[in-house]
């Protein structure tokens, strides 16, 4: 019973819910009726024919929301994964476009080739931190615009299709893709993706490195008093993260259509969604996974939402940043309610745990 | 001659909106108030000039009223941080996002486009001497912000809310107004700067238009360290890297090379500033 109120009590539940009611003005206001448009939303990506959809949009969304969890953990933002994305994609069409090896071998090859990509500008990033003293949310941001440019320039130069007028590369060979299940778009890439996270909660929970991370992240002083030490522990976070982000960008250009296309990683904004997924889930692994699919069933039901009731699917983007806003400023009413009527006590205990 | 007057003015041009937008980051950042929502600000802005000029055929009310949206949209960034306590870094972010996510769905249900709104009916700000009448703004700016920071007793009563709020809350001085205040000014000032974007030097509406230059303006705070004058030798600087970059697309250089410069030149003189300062004071591991 009262781990029932605790969940409802939880910041994250009234932000949800104030998203969710503040979605519906805004249908209300467009003219539309928000229970028909909320109905198109779940019809829409979790009936038969958005399932597919939701789960492949779910691995992207997943992959980016671990990519940017595992460093938030000790309280790093890294604000750069489209670079480390898009680099990742660009690697991996590289390695499964040129790689003389069998095709099975290559796209193993790709998506390790798209991982070391993602890493090292990651990387690079943290570096920047550790040794030039520029702040990790700035120099990771930072980074991503010549990232985009760089690989927005070799699809449209050195590696474009010939004779296309799109800029983008020639499709994979025959073969190298990741397996799909059944004729869906959903690959082995969501495999890849879950077996990421369930590492990440494994390691959160039950090791000593996920101890130090979240101790970092509570209490930086205290956990470097402790004898963690920070800068090894920025540059290794970093790398983790940009190899998943990088392993997204493989992902995406081992499935349909099997190449890298100027834009089409980053279009989506799965950076962005994946740090609002995130950020809701305060990081944690369970809550990352559930706060993704959560995002992933808004993105694609928004679409049929827009079939169905004209409003744009836009609105689904405003309903994330609007849950994020709300848990930014932790407003949740038990709480307003408790310090105005003087429980501080409560409240104290509240937040040490 | 690659530097000549052309490429100063050019320059000058592009460096308007990182200007005004940074000066608010500044004064935001010297009340105390870490404001990363700057990106999310302009943006408002930018939308609000161009809808308040197409319905009203006035570019001067689409400026007043960018200046009157994104305060009102600073004020997220007001109660969340100095009322609510909340995070700022999250909630910079947030906003961030938001108004991306709510522009782009205003414009397609205001004016029923993907993408971009772009008419030739569309009222743009006039030129007066090469320059958008906003840049005027934006240098004068920079000159009352010097002036009040270091000399009137508000900007001293700023500065003391951020840096010892507690020491200013004994004298008597509130730092919640003082910080509500320096927030609605950088509001102000980043719709002025979206007004420039959008009326300025184009005359249009497209989606996520401001593409990163409210992280450079933040950026340029830190460069400058959050002092007028040092703000705008940054926002110069960026300014610079823009304008040569189009010359260099002029030779012939990839337009994706010279998209990436203001970004590389950002972080270089970042680099250069940080390093120079640490080897001058050594901190204790401070990154603040």
């Amino acid at each position: 019973m009262t781990r029932i109120t605790g969940a409802l009590r939880s910041p994250v539940t009234f932000s949800v819910l104030a998203g969710v009611v503040i979605g519906a003005l805004f249908l209300v206001g467009t003219g539309a009726d928000p229970i028909s448009a909320y109905g198109a939303v779940i019809s829409g990506s979790l009936g038969s024919d958005g399932i597919g959809s939701t789960l492949s949009t779910t691995t992207s969304v997943l992959g980016m929301a671990l990519a940017l969890a595992i460093p938030l953990r000790a309280g790093l933002i890294n604000l750069g994964g489209d670079g480390q994305l898009v680099l990742g994609g660009i690697a991996a069409a590289v390695t499964g476009l040129y790689s003389p090896l069998p095709a099975p071998l290559t796209v193993v090859l790709a998506l390790l080739a798209g991982m070391a990509a993602g890493a090292g500008y990651a990387a690079l990033a943290a570096l920047c931190e550790n040794h030039l003293g520029v702040p990790l949310l700035v120099s990771s941001l930072l980074l991503s615009y010549p990232a985009s440019s760089l690989a927005s320039y070799l699809v449209r130069y050195p590696l474009k299709e010939p004779g296309s007028s799109l800029p983008q590369t020639r499709q994979l060979p025959q073969g190298v893709a990741l397996p799909a299940f059944g004729d869906s778009t959903v690959t082995v890439g969501l495999l890849l993706i879950v077996a990421a996270a369930a590492a990440y909660w494994f390691a959160d929970s039950r090791t000593a490195v996920g101890y130090e991370i979240r101790m970092t992240g509570l209490n930086s002083r205290f956990a470097a008093y402790a004898g963690v030490e920070r800068k090894g522990l920025t540059l290794k976070l970093m790398a983790v993260s940009g190899a998943l982000a990088g392993l997204v960008g493989a992902i995406g250009v081992l499935s349909f259509p099997y190449r890298f296309l100027d834009g089409a990683l980053t279009a989506p904004g799965y950076t962005w969604t994946g740090l609002t997924a995130a950020l809701l889930a305060a990081a944690g692994p369970l809550g990352t996974v559930l706060a993704s699919f959560f995002f992933a069933v808004l993105e694609v039901g928004g679409l049929s939402m827009e079939r169905t009731t004209e409003v744009p699917r836009e609105l689904t983007q405003v309903l994330q940043a609007i849950v994020i806003v709300f848990l930014a400023a932790r407003l949740s009413f038990p709480d307003k309610w408790l310090r105005r009527s003087g429980r501080s006590e409560r409240l104290r205990q509240k937040e040490a745990v | 001659m690659f530097f000549d007057s052309d490429l100063v003015m050019s320059a000058l041009r592009a460096l308007t909106p990182i200007l005004l937008a940074a000066l608010g980051g500044a004064i935001c950042e010297r009340a105390g108030v870490f404001n990363i929502g700057l990106e999310g600000m302009m943006l408002m802005g930018c939308f609000t000039a161009v809808t308040t000029s197409w319905f009203t055929g006035s570019p001067w009310l689409g400026v007043l009223a960018a200046a009157l949206a994104a305060a009102a949209y600073s004020l997220i960034l007001a109660v969340g941080t100095v009322t609510l306590r909340g995070d700022a870094v999250v909630l910079g972010i947030a906003m961030n996002l938001l108004a991306v996510g709510l522009t782009s769905f205003l414009l397609r249900t205001v004016f029923g486009v993907q993408g971009t709104f772009d008419d030739p009916s569309l009222a743009g700000l006039p030129l007066v001497g090469g320059f958008s009448p906003l840049a005027y703004v934006a240098w004068a700016s920079v000159g009352v912000a010097a002036l009040m920071l270091s000399r009137h007793v508000w900007g001293l009563r700023l500065r003391g809310v951020g840096e010892a709020p507690e020491a200013a809350a004994t004298l008597g001085v509130s730092p919640a107004k003082y910080q509500y205040a320096a927030v609605l000014v950088s509001g102000v000032l980043c719709g002025l700067a979206g007004a420039q974007l959008a009326l300025g030097n184009v005359t249009l509406f497209s989606e996520n238009m401001t593409a990163g230059r409210g992280w450079i303006a933040v950026v340029a705070v830190m460069l400058g360290r959050a002092l007028p004058l040092g703000v705008l030798l940054a926002a110069l600087l960026f300014g610079l890297a823009e304008a040569a970059g189009f010359r260099l697309q002029g030779l012939g250089l990839p337009q994706q090379a010279t998209d990436a410069a203001p970004y590389v030149v950002t972080l270089g003189a970042l680099f250069l500033t940080t390093a120079r300062r640490r080897r001058r004071t050594r901190p204790a591991g401070a990154v603040s």
